[in-house]
């Protein structure tokens, strides 16, 4: 379907795939089987302008938004998850400085991002608070002109690979949510570490792993907005992400009904292609439909966050829980086009199948997203006095 | 550093079919594309400028539509461009084109390297780089693989052999043809793409380049295409097996069979 882009639209799509089809395909099987980070291929979308596409030019970026994020994020997931989700966990370490950072913030961590020289990462996520923010036992406590942060961090997305992490830490706890700060830590200042890497069942491409703060001590200006912003940040921040996690559930939907639609066309059984048959024909014709009305409202979504619009939390909520679920639901099926082959490792669609369950769970699992609309839904409900 | 990258445009070979009674090329309707190798001279070049600073200059002789290779290599980060296109150019052999080409590259003004493919993919003849060279009066080195060190106005570099690689030293400026094992080339910018909309080309044709017109195009080559034709087939073919001994024996009685010895 035509989504009327941009010429400029269609030159970060047509890049993101070149990629794609090129640089990743060719390894990706192989990135998965060794839990290898794509350290080369972030060099490639680096060289070729990717990490920028949503940060303004003033800051060395250009100049779009969510949605031109989502084109090219979509298009990398298409071949690989693991590798899209190490290039948009960037853009997610990223956006609390872009959203709420100072203008020295910006001037100082944002060029370094957009020209991907440097790698960022979102350390949120503790062993006590994953649903439930919450539960972070994380704390920053201000001494003299620093700040110094003691806990531990786990689950984060490009730990120990990124440069730059936004971090959420307790700076009063007495206060609750309110209590809670952002802050940006650099690789390399005293006191901040890194634990396991974790193993797992998909995206094994990217990183996972511990960030450990023991007397961690950062400048104070290291501080985005003011104390007590923290959950604000977080909240913005996924509002502006959530359209993106759509955008991967998009494209990896997407590249398992191409590999299923290939298949079904060259497989014989009974002497005709499997594709003739009504059974499956049936299957792909449901995924690729799916698949498109996903893709549709992620666009509609990010394009909703683009326009300034202040209420976003309920479109990204539905963008990422409506594309996760088409995205493990069409990588299901499309394992079950290709029979036995596809549960094989020498084909794609297996590692597509395990790739998918992640989507439904990071970034807030797909149970938190419906509560987010519900939320809403009875937000809404309240003003209408009628 | 001014790099200046040879480049030519040429069909997408991955799509190209042959006509069946004069077993040439049929061009209409297949995508034209860079010459593969040249891509690996242009990413070569593009590397050293991130490396050294300077500019890449691409330079390619054909037909106005040739442009359009132009304005790719600048996605890529090409920084300036260069078409040689005339009707007098057309039908050059390897001969002309590497005189021309070289007047090309004299018009260009001062210059430290000049890049190309090893060969181009649909003439294959390898001979346009090295002829550029002794044009030019250039040491050359054909088939790089590595450029290892440039240092003080000298470069070293690994040419690819059969049985391996030579390394080679040789003063600036000079001319490299170049193997697709020497890097892997890079897919283009977002900026690079912004840029190539709107790049000027320059056109240079015989009478801006000054060339002599019997020595450019049909009339200045010195070979001409009389005929395309597929090779012979081979109607007997046998594969040996056994011991190294045994296989000799087998060779020798087949030979002497034919009467060949």
């Amino acid at each position: 379907m035509d989504y009327f882009l941009t010429e400029e639209q269609q030159m970060i799509k047509e890049i993101a795939r070149k990629i794609a089809e090129e640089k990743i395909k060719p390894i990706r099987a192989e990135l998965d089987e060794k839990e290898e980070f794509p350290r080369e291929l972030l060099r490639v979308m680096a060289l070729s302008d990717l990490f920028g596409v949503y940060i303004p030019q003033e800051y060395g970026g250009f100049g779009g938004g969510a949605f031109e994020n989502c084109l090219a994020v979509e298009e990398l997931s298409r071949a690989c998850l693991g590798i899209s989700t190490s290039f948009a966990a960037s853009g997610l370490g990223a956006y609390p400085i872009l959203l709420y950072g100072s203008e020295d913030q910006k001037k100082k961590y944002l060029p370094e991002i957009a020209g991907g020289r440097k790698l960022a990462a979102f350390g949120l996520t503790e062993s006590t608070a994953g649903s439930d923010a919450g539960g972070i036992m994380t704390t920053a406590e201000l001494k003299g002109n620093e700040y110094v942060l003691n806990g531990t961090k786990q689950w984060i997305t490009n730990a120990g690979e990124a440069d730059i992490y936004s971090v959420i830490a307790i700076t009063d706890r007495s206060k609750g949510p309110r209590g809670a700060s952002a802050f940006i830590v650099e690789k390399g200042d005293p006191g901040f570490g890194f634990g396991k890497k974790e193993h797992k069942m998909g995206i094994r491409a990217s990183a996972t792993g511990e960030l450990i703060f023991n007397q961690c001590r950062i400048p104070k200006d290291r501080l985005i907005a003011r104390e007590g912003m923290g959950f604000i940040v977080v909240m913005k921040t996924f509002d502006m992400s959530r359209p993106g996690v759509g955008a991967q559930a998009v494209g990896l939907a997407q590249g398992a009904l191409d590999e299923a639609v290939q298949f079904a066309r060259t497989r014989i059984q009974f002497g005709k292609p499997i594709i003739s048959f009504q059974a499956v024909q049936h299957m792909l014709a449901d995924m690729a439909t799916l698949t498109e009305a996903a893709r549709a409202l992620v666009y509609a979504a990010a394009r909703f966050v683009d326009s300034g619009a202040k209420d976003l939390s309920k479109a990204a909520a539905m963008a990422k829980v409506f594309a996760s679920d088409v995205a493990m639901k069409v990588t299901t099926d499309a394992v079950q086009v290709f029979g036995g082959t596809g549960y094989m490792r020498e084909y794609p669609v297996e590692k597509m199948m395990r790739d998918a369950k992640i989507l439904q769970i990071y970034e807030g699992t797909n149970q938190i997203q419906r509560n987010i609309i519900g939320q809403e839904l009875n937000k809404e409900g309240g003003r209408k006095k009628s | 550093m001014h790099i200046i990258v040879c480049i030519k445009q040429v069909p997408d070979t991955k799509h190209v079919k042959l006509d069946e009674k004069t077993h040439t090329l049929i061009r209409e309707g297949v995508e034209s594309i860079i010459n593969p190798y040249d891509m690996y001279a242009l990413e070569e070049g593009l590397r050293l400028k991130d490396q050294f600073g300077g500019k890449v200059t691409v330079c390619t002789m054909g037909p106005p539509q040739a442009e359009s290779a132009l304005r790719e290599a600048v996605t890529y980060g090409a920084d300036e461009t260069v078409l040689l296109s005339d009707r007098a150019f057309a039908g050059a052999d390897t001969w002309a084109t590497s005189y021309t080409l070289a007047k090309g590259i004299e018009k260009l003004g001062p210059y430290d390297l000049i890049l190309c493919g090893k060969q181009a993919v649909d003439g294959d003849t390898a001979q346009v780089g090295p002829g550029i060279a002794e044009r030019l009066s250039l040491p050359y080195v054909t088939w790089v693989r590595k450029i290892e060190e440039i240092k003080d106005g000298r470069m070293k570099v690994q040419r690819l052999m059969d049985d391996g690689y030579d390394r080679l030293e040789l003063p600036l400026p000079a001319l490299l043809t170049v193997v697709k094992e020497i890097n892997e080339p890079r897919v283009p910018s977002l900026k690079g793409k912004m840029r190539a909309k709107n790049q000027k080309i320059q056109v240079f044709g015989v009478k801006e380049l000054g060339v002599d017109p019997d020595q450019v195009g049909l009339q200045g080559s010195a070979t001409q295409v009389v005929k395309v034709f597929p090779p012979p087939r081979l109607k007997e073919r046998a594969w040996i097996e056994g011991t190294a001994e045994s296989q000799v024996t087998q060779v020798l009685d087949k030979l002497n069979l034919l009467k060949v010895i």
